[in-house]
């Protein structure tokens, strides 16, 4: 009996890690673009809705193989977000924060509805790209799916790669140097049109990413699939401190943890509300995150 | 200097009126319409929406055009009234027989509710800077759905019995289940009429216009055009920020609570408060010129009343809706569109016409 109790706490504790790789690898997406652009990219959640779509078209109906399809989805999320980025923000860059926020929900909006518009209103019931046997541990009493074996590695690989690239490569320091300082950054010679638009083909990379793990584990897609868990990506982001990578890592994970431990204890229903509350008690003690910076504001 | 002032004073008033007439106008239509029977069945049916919908965009514009900032849960608001207020008229049904008396406390408390709800998001999230408000207030549209779903209200001799997901209520004898989950509420009495909703808009409308021209509604200008310069003449940010966005809440809720009483069965579906709604009423206010209350009102009577008309635009309508955010905002802002319509513009046009006839 207790063992039995031992094993469903671990069992979520690890389901929680897994939802939460996939959490902070979206909420990567927001605090990068959020950081440079200062701007909410409110369409990134309905990226990896797209991206989802894409894996699902070319696995269950044109029957290619998943590492193709993967791809596929990578290269045509990232078209997508550079597109969007050159088409509905660029023209905005001096505008008003209210403006390109509004921009940026029509954005997302306009995705959802051509996605209901061409696949229909149906929920697609996506398969599983990975297809890893389930582990056993503790004499079958301890089961970790395929897809969290795969899911905390990537994410782990993805953060350390991010890393390196900010840190070492030339592109990185750039988008360093615009997120601390736009005008001087162009003094230094930094291309900021150009850096903005590697910020956003880095963030819907990984959206693709994002979405192949997160379907494989809640299988059905439909136009407005992306849209919740943007707002949880969002939401760690900003627990963990936005603009900040490691806290994006920090934030999905624990926000993951606290899900999946409030489906399994509290209420599967009430699971959205009490992430609620946590952005809400974040922003009333710590607005900036755990890992976040405090801003001076300079007149 | 006086006489500009007060020439800028009559300038408000006459614009008033003229809103003010329009709106008294288009009832009487309504209504001569009604007593000859040359009113559509649809048409009918319609009268209240666009009243509410015009009550909705009226006070989204409070937020957007006038605070500044950008609220995605505005149907969320209108959920809470739409539900306080019926499940106040569901408990006093017996006690206020006065349909007057018991429909204005409950509008009231409809608001009220809504107003506490945006003041509790309000005190979280407007002392930041950035864009909190609209995430915030986008996951509390959507999560004030789910927590109606499983919520059960109940009234027996004892008082409310309230229960969250679970079913029992443990009435007494001759007790009502009122609210029923993702049931909803179904047979409150459906005390809205065309003129009631008329009446509520044109009073709504001369609160928030009155609003803007007094001295908090300028104080709330100054913080949305610059809160540095704004704050250092003695503004208290936090509270004025607070003032509009819990009115616009309160606001939404009285619409919540006109729309609860004129259908038969109330549910918090994502159809009815859903994120959709509230782009749409954002939509209304983005048409209609972001700060220009008539706008509003005129976007909302004339998209309500499109894709009935238009059944074809139907299917496209959400997708119509992302464009004219889209195009309206780059429209608007974007350096090279300004310039455009500069060079465009029709006096420009007058003038260059008059030219070439002195010429």
């Amino acid at each position: 009996m207790q063992m039995g109790v031992i094993m469903r706490f671990l069992s979520s504790l690890i389901n929680g890690v897994s939802l939460g790789s996939v959490y902070s690898i979206i909420a990567l997406g927001y605090t990068m673009v959020y950081g440079i652009a200062k701007m909410l990219n409110f369409a990134h959640g309905d990226v990896i809705m797209i991206g989802g779509y894409v894996i699902f078209i070319f696995m269950s109906t044109m029957g290619l193989n998943p590492v193709i399809a993967v791809l596929a989805a990578v290269i045509l999320c990232t078209v997508l977000g550079v597109t969007i980025e050159k088409v509905a923000y660029k023209p905005l860059r001096k505008a008003s924060s209210l403006a390109v926020l509004i921009t940026a929900i029509g954005v997302s909006y306009l995705l959802q509805n051509v996605a209901l518009i061409i696949f229909g209103a149906d929920t697609k019931s996506f398969s599983p790209v990975i297809t890893l046997k389930p582990l056993n541990l503790a004499g079958g009493k301890l089961t970790i799916l395929g897809v969290t074996l795969v899911t905390i590695p990537i994410c782990i690989i993805i953060m350390i790669g991010l890393t390196i690239f900010i840190k070492k490569s030339k592109a990185g320091r750039a988008m360093l140097a615009v997120s601390e300082d736009k005008d001087a950054a162009v003094l230094m010679g930094v291309n900021v049109n150009r850096t903005i638009a590697i910020t956003f083909a880095i963030g819907s990379a990984l959206a693709a990413i994002a979405s192949m793990l997160m379907f494989s584990t809640y299988p059905s897609l439909s136009s407005t699939s992306g849209a919740m868990p943007g707002i949880k990506a969002f939401v760690a982001a900003v627990l963990g401190g936005i603009g900040s990578i490691p806290g994006a890592m920090i934030g999905g994970i624990l926000l993951g943890i606290i899900e999946i431990l409030g489906r399994t204890y509290i209420s599967s229903q009430l699971s959205d509300a009490i992430l609620f509350i946590i952005l809400i008690l974040v922003l009333l003690v710590k607005p900036t995150g755990i890992l976040g910076k405090k801003f001076h504001e300079k007149v | 200097m006086k006489n500009e002032r007060s020439k800028k004073i009559n300038k408000n008033i006459l614009n008033n009126v003229i809103t003010i007439g329009i709106i008294i106008i288009f009832y009487a239509i309504c209504q001569i319409m009604i007593q000859t029977g040359s009113m559509s069945n649809l048409m009918k049916g319609l009268l209240v929406n666009l009243c509410y919908y015009s009550i909705l965009a009226v006070s989204l514009n409070l937020t957007v055009g006038i605070l500044g900032e950008l609220s995605l849960g505005h149907a969320g608001f209108m959920c809470v009234g739409a539900f306080t207020g019926a499940i106040f008229t569901q408990c006093t049904v017996d006690i206020i027989p006065n349909t007057f008396i018991r429909f204005t406390l409950a509008l009231l408390i409809g608001a009220l509710f809504a107003a506490l709800f945006g003041m509790l998001i309000g005190v979280a999230v407007l002392r930041l800077r950035g864009d909190y408000l609209a995430i915030v207030t986008l996951a509390f549209g959507e999560i004030i759905k789910n927590f109606i779903n499983v919520l059960y209200i109940g009234l027996d001799g004892k008082g409310l019995h309230i229960s969250i997901i679970n079913t029992s209520l443990n009435l007494q004898d001759g007790g009502k289940v009122i609210l029923k989950g993702a049931q909803g509420i179904s047979g409150t009495p459906q005390n809205t009429t065309f003129t009631i909703a008329v009446i509520l808009l044109i009073i709504i409308y001369m609160i928030i216009v009155n609003l803007i021209k007094s001295r908090s509604g300028r104080a709330i200008m100054a913080i949305r055009d610059n809160r540095i310069a704004a704050e250092s003449v003695g503004i208290d940010i936090t509270r004025f920020k607070l003032l509009a966005f819990s009115i616009s809440a309160g606001m939404a809720g009285i619409a919540g609570v006109l729309y609860s009483h004129n259908i038969s069965s109330l549910t918090a579906s994502p159809k009815t408060f859903g994120y959709n709604q509230s782009i749409m009423i954002l939509v209304f206010v983005v048409l209609g010129g972001i700060g220009n209350i008539r706008g509003s009102i005129i976007a909302a009577v004339v998209l309500t009343l499109l894709p009935e008309y238009l059944r074809f635009l139907q299917d496209y309508r959400m997708l119509i809706y992302a464009i004219v955010l889209i195009v309206m905002m780059i429209f608007n802002w974007n350096p090279a569109c300004i310039e455009w319509r500069k060079r465009h513009q029709i006096k420009n046009l007058f003038n260059q016409f008059s030219k070439k006839k002195e010429a």
